[in-house]
């Protein structure tokens, strides 16, 4: 038992100690600048494993807030870059003088404070609007879609503002590092994932508590949870704005890590690609999120690196299997592979069956619209 | 003044595209709870068959495949019905991923098979010219769009099995307690659905872009307009492509079209502040 | 909870391990690949998309590449060794252009880069090239107000395309200018140009008009063109969106006699795709066409289609694509090595016989020298030329050389 009990922080050390320890020991720059990528894009989808697997409300626009929180810093590492003039892609857009919106993301601070409280407020609008009127399931999934869409639409025709299709790109100096060297980029991908482990340890914390409870309550039944003096909107609101807030947070780290944000990130497809990595990895588990995100990162990579055609072919079909076969994702599978496991060796031993591993932590999975 | 008034009529064939990219959607998002995002490469999938019957019936091709197409993508519809998803009736939210996977499958299975550049399919010469501010491939369309609804009106109200299909929508239990065989109404309305998205990829070789990425530029519009116009309701669904049409067509007549885009989102949010079921409401007490 | 801890750990860890396995093979192959190009073979990079929205259009372009490379290593190679190319998807997606860069230049070690289309791939790429200090060679026309160090650019600036167009318009007689264009950064800069043109030219600008990329609903943008009764109108809509341009204002009876499209990113691979119906009569801008009389592009013409089929059609950038590996092959016999700096330097004054007539690298901007030629399409798809500058235009990527530009590249 007490063995068992070690066993849930004691893998979290292993893989703290492979991430910190041994990735970066074995891992060339460029193949470790990746993974820091792909811990960025397993930032957004914990977030989408809490509002979606915990709340089941499947947001399908995070793109909209990992773009909000990539542009506060990619504006501000412009403007440090620029030293006072006009950032590069102004003086071929033929903006003159700096744009209002511009001038405060000189300021580290804000710029940093913007990151998180940008998305989360745009977030807390729109649930505000949207969950008051009981608008949920797929009205809400269709919803964000198109909020991605619109965003994408709205960047692009704001090429003066924004940089256009273009995005922003081109940085040099990170907080007075020079972004191009090696030890910024290492020390960049420890500061990702760190802070990929320290969101996971949030959000844990935060499902785990009453009001995590309510909100796996607000999924599994809305109204009931409503006939209980419980306002669910309210309670959707603040799960979606924290994870618009980590979307967020991630694409202000993405930024210096790859060296680019453009409205090409933000769109309908790569805000479902994450969702789809969230049901890969296992949306009824926030680690499955995490696991989910990195492991499609990893296959896109060395998927186009091999054959590009296949990419398609291979994201489309792991999908269909994933969500016919194993809707619980890898671990899902996992689980139950070593549940079948378990019982297999006690039908053996001829002892009676004990319990399955997870069986009372194990919450309602079924999905309610 | 004048390009002010044509923008009627524009706003209009506008709304008929709309109307005929969501109308197979607002069926099988309204009975059944499936939110197809496979329907943008069934659309496809019509106006590939337009293409391929172009070597058999030149410049008739577009009339030819009408019912050709309806037939195509019907079939495709069912197939998927019957494979995957049935399983998953009740997980709308797991149909959307389910069917995305499909919808990009589909999309490298045309480049596999016709290329990754745009085809063409010519249109009868007798479409060629137009009445004032309309072409006749849109009054075409606007006039495909009239049968097609005043079809689905019929079909509904005046068979049994539409009337049966009413009926599921209404009440899945129900419907089925009272005998009727609702595994085969899905099948039957999943088929006509995709159906409807094939005769809609017909219509679009007239006006646009026919290539493997043809889907992708129509799907999202066409959630709008289910979305607004309400879960399977034929009503709810033409008069917001209407709406939806005219908007888009005087915003972008007074702005542009990339603000014109962002002007009917917006309308859309701000109209579900009313309307949080959209235009007209499957009157429920079922508890969710 | 517990439980979750417990599966996120094994998962992570199985993945871990998968990742340092792959760490662990990197620099094997790194060991492998030589650097610059010491052994028998030299490495250059392909980077175009082969997925997405773009693959249409790059694909071609790494076809016409990879004919190139075939071509000079069957006449011995650079150098007396062969080329191999090393070839990477870009996917259409900017930022998979700068890690997929990163991987050429630091994994593969490759000599050169040929690649990218848009310029949102160029723009992504640029800081990657510039800071490790590799060369790209950029086979599109594009906006011009850039001329970074270690990219050449073997496509048209405005000067040599956008320009010349609208000197052919003048000649036309057209006074009366639309412009239409997709909403990113080509069309705005090259209406920004034609603005300041027109200016000084006594044209008129009847309306500028933006679309989003992919978009397909052009009734309200023709009902604007018709009812503004331009002379011609000034075509920079890229991709699918010129297929429901062209459709919707074929039957709106819009005829190229009355109101002539010019078009700047319309070639003979789209034709195809608009419909023959649709465009024929319109003119386009472009330095090359399938039908330029040279000699070399007679055998260009022959080898690609013998290679790649004889329904193949070849344009401007696919030319420029494979122009690119000669100049570079020329640039390095010159210089005595593939090494960057070397090839930078003897670069400048190159000049080859290409398919579209002489092509000289001008040392200063990395850009070419490029004639200028108008076509009309045909009925049969092709494309045949009305016009040409009569001898290449020395590249001006800032319009330094034209007075009424001057507030447009103060930058």
């Amino acid at each position: 038992m007490n063995l068992a009990r070690l066993k849930g922080p004691g893998v979290f050390a292993a893989v703290a100690v492979l991430a910190l320890v041994v990735a970066p020991l074995l891992l060339e720059p460029f193949r470790l600048g990746l993974l820091a990528k792909y811990l960025c894009f397993a930032i957004v989808a914990l977030g989408i494993g809490l509002a979606w697997g915990q709340g089941g409300m499947l947001a399908l626009g995070q793109g909209v807030f990992f773009g909000l929180g990539g542009y506060a810093m990619a504006m501000h590492l412009k403007l440090v870059d620029a030293q006072g003039d006009l950032p590069d892609f102004m003086v071929w857009s033929g903006v003159e003088q700096l744009p209002a919106l511009w001038k405060p993301f000189a300021n580290p601070v804000f710029a940093l404070a913007m990151v998180v409280i940008g998305p989360m407020l745009i977030a807390t609008v729109l649930g505000l609007l949207v969950f008051r009127q009981r608008v949920r399931g797929a009205y809400f999934a269709i919803l964000t879609q198109a909020l991605a869409a619109a965003f994408v639409i709205l960047l692009v025709g704001q090429q003066g503002l924004t940089g256009g299709t273009n995005g922003l790109t081109n940085f040099f100096d990170l907080f007075g590092q020079d972004l191009a060297a090696d030890s910024t980029q290492r020390g960049l991908y420890f500061a990702v994932a760190i802070a990929t482990g320290l969101l996971y340890l949030g959000a844990r914390q935060l499902v785990n508590s009453r009001f995590g409870r309510l909100l796996v309550a607000v999924r599994d039944g809305e109204d009931r949870v409503r006939f209980l003096g419980y306002d669910p909107a309210r309670v959707k609101t603040v799960t979606f704005a924290i994870s618009a807030g980590m979307a967020g947070l991630a694409g202000a780290l993405f930024v210096p890590v790859v060296g680019i944000i453009s409205p090409a990130l933000l769109g309908v497809v790569p805000s479902l690609e994450l969702v789809v990595a969230v049901a890969v990895g296992g949306r009824f588990a926030l680690a499955g999120a995490i696991l989910g995100a990195v492991v499609m990162g990893y296959a896109k990579t060395s998927f186009s690196e091999q054959f590009a055609d296949g990419w398609l072919y291979l994201q489309g079909a792991l999908f269909i299997l994933v969500m016919t076969l194993a809707p619980k994702g890898i671990l899902g599978l996992a689980a139950s592979a070593r549940d079948a496991l378990a019982r297999r060796r006690t039908a053996r031993s001829g002892d009676p069956e004990p319990p399955p591993a997870d069986a009372p932590g194990r919450r309602v999975m079924e999905e309610v619209a | 003044m004048e390009a002010f008034l044509n923008q009627l009529p524009i706003g209009l064939s506008i709304g008929a595209v709309l109307l005929l990219i969501a109308l197979g959607l607002t069926f099988t998002f309204g009975q059944m709870g499936v939110i197809n995002m496979a329907h943008g490469e069934f659309i496809m999938a019509g106006a590939y068959t337009a293409y391929l019957l172009q070597d058999l019936t030149g410049r008739m091709a577009v009339i030819v495949a009408l019912p050709v197409a309806f037939l195509v993508a019907g079939l495709m519809g069912l197939i998927l019905e019957r494979t995957a998803i049935r399983h998953f009736y009740g997980r709308p939210l797991d149909t959307l991923l389910l069917t995305w996977g499909v919808s990009l499958v589909l999309q490298q299975l045309a480049r596999d098979l016709f290329g990754a550049p745009n085809v063409q399919v010519q249109a009868p010469t007798w479409l060629q010219g137009g009445i004032g501010p309309l072409p006749y491939n849109r009054l075409f369309i606007f006039a495909l769009a009239l049968a097609t609804v005043v079809g689905i009106w019929a079909y509904m109200n005046r068979t049994g099995q539409g009337r049966r299909m009413q009926a599921v929508m209404q009440n899945r239990q129900l419907a089925a307690v009272s005998g009727i065989n609702t595994g085969q109404v899905d099948q039957r309305t999943f088929f006509i659905g995709s159906g409807l998205a094939g005769v809609a990829g017909v219509a679009l070789t007239l006006i646009g872009p026919v290539g493997p990425a043809l889907g992708t530029y129509y799907i999202v519009d066409a959630f709008l307009v289910v979305v607004a116009g309400g879960l399977g309701q034929l009503r709810g669904a033409v008069i917001a492509a209407a709406g939806l049409g005219l908007l888009n067509s005087y915003a972008e007549f007074w702005s542009d079209a990339s603000l014109a885009k962002v002007i009917v989102f917006a309308a859309i949010v701000a109209f579900l502040q009313f309307r949080p079921q959209g235009l007209f409401v499957l009157r429920s007490r079922a508890l969710t | 909870m517990r439980n979750s801890v417990w599966r996120s750990g094994v998962a992570i860890a199985a993945l871990a391990t998968a990742l340092t396995a792959c760490g662990g093979e990197a620099p094997a192959s790194e060991s492998a690949s030589v650097a610059g190009g010491a052994g028998d073979t030299i490495k250059v990079g392909i980077l175009h998309s082969l997925s997405g929205t773009m693959a249409i259009s790059e694909v071609t372009v790494r076809d016409a590449e990879l004919l190139a490379i075939e071509e000079i290593n069957a006449s011995g190679g650079v150098l007396g060794k062969k080329l191999t190319p090393v070839v990477e998807d870009g996917a259409s997606d900017w930022p998979t252009f700068a890690e997929k860069a990163t991987k050429l230049i630091r994994q593969d070690k490759v000599a050169t880069t040929f690649g990218g289309w848009t310029s949102a791939s160029r723009k992504a790429m640029l800081p990657v090239f510039e800071r490790s200090k590799a060369l790209l060679w950029y086979p599109v026309q594009y906006e011009g107000l850039e001329s970074s160090p270690y990219i050449f650019y073997t496509g048209a600036t405005t000067n040599q395309q956008i320009i010349p167009g609208l000197d052919y318009l003048k000649e036309q007689g057209k006074k009366k200018i639309f412009l239409v264009g997709s909403d990113y950064v080509f069309p705005r800069t090259a209406n920004k140009i034609i603005k300041a043109y027109a200016a000084a030219n006594g044209m008129e600008i009847l309306g500028e008009e933006y679309t989003p990329l992919g978009h397909t609903e052009y009734s309200t943008l023709t009902n604007k063109v018709v009812q503004a009764k331009p002379d011609a109108v000034f075509n920079t809509l890229n991709g699918d969106s010129n297929v429901a341009f062209f459709k919707q204002l074929n039957s709106a009876g819009v005829t190229a006699q009355e109101m002539p499209v010019l078009s700047v990113s319309v070639a003979e691979e789209e034709v195809k795709g608009i419909g023959v119906d649709n465009i024929a009569g319109h003119p386009v801008a472009w330095n090359y066409y399938q039908t330029t009389e040279t000699p070399a592009n007679e055998k260009f013409v022959a080898a690609f289609k013998a290679k790649y089929g004889a329904d193949k059609v070849t344009s401007d950038p696919m030319e420029a694509g494979y122009n690119a590996v000669y100049l570079w092959a020329a640039a390095a016999k010159k210089a005595g090595t593939v090494e960057v700096e070397a090839v930078r330097k003897a670069a400048g004054g190159i000049a080859v016989e290409r398919p579209e007539g002489l092509v000289t690298i001008d040392g200063e901007n990395q850009h070419m020298y490029k004639t200028a030629r108008i076509g009309v399409i045909q009925p049969d798809g092709l494309i045949k030329e009305v016009w040409n500058s009569g001898e290449p235009i020395k590249p001006d990527p800032y319009l330094k050389g034209y007075p009424w530009a001057s507030g447009l590249s103060n930058g």
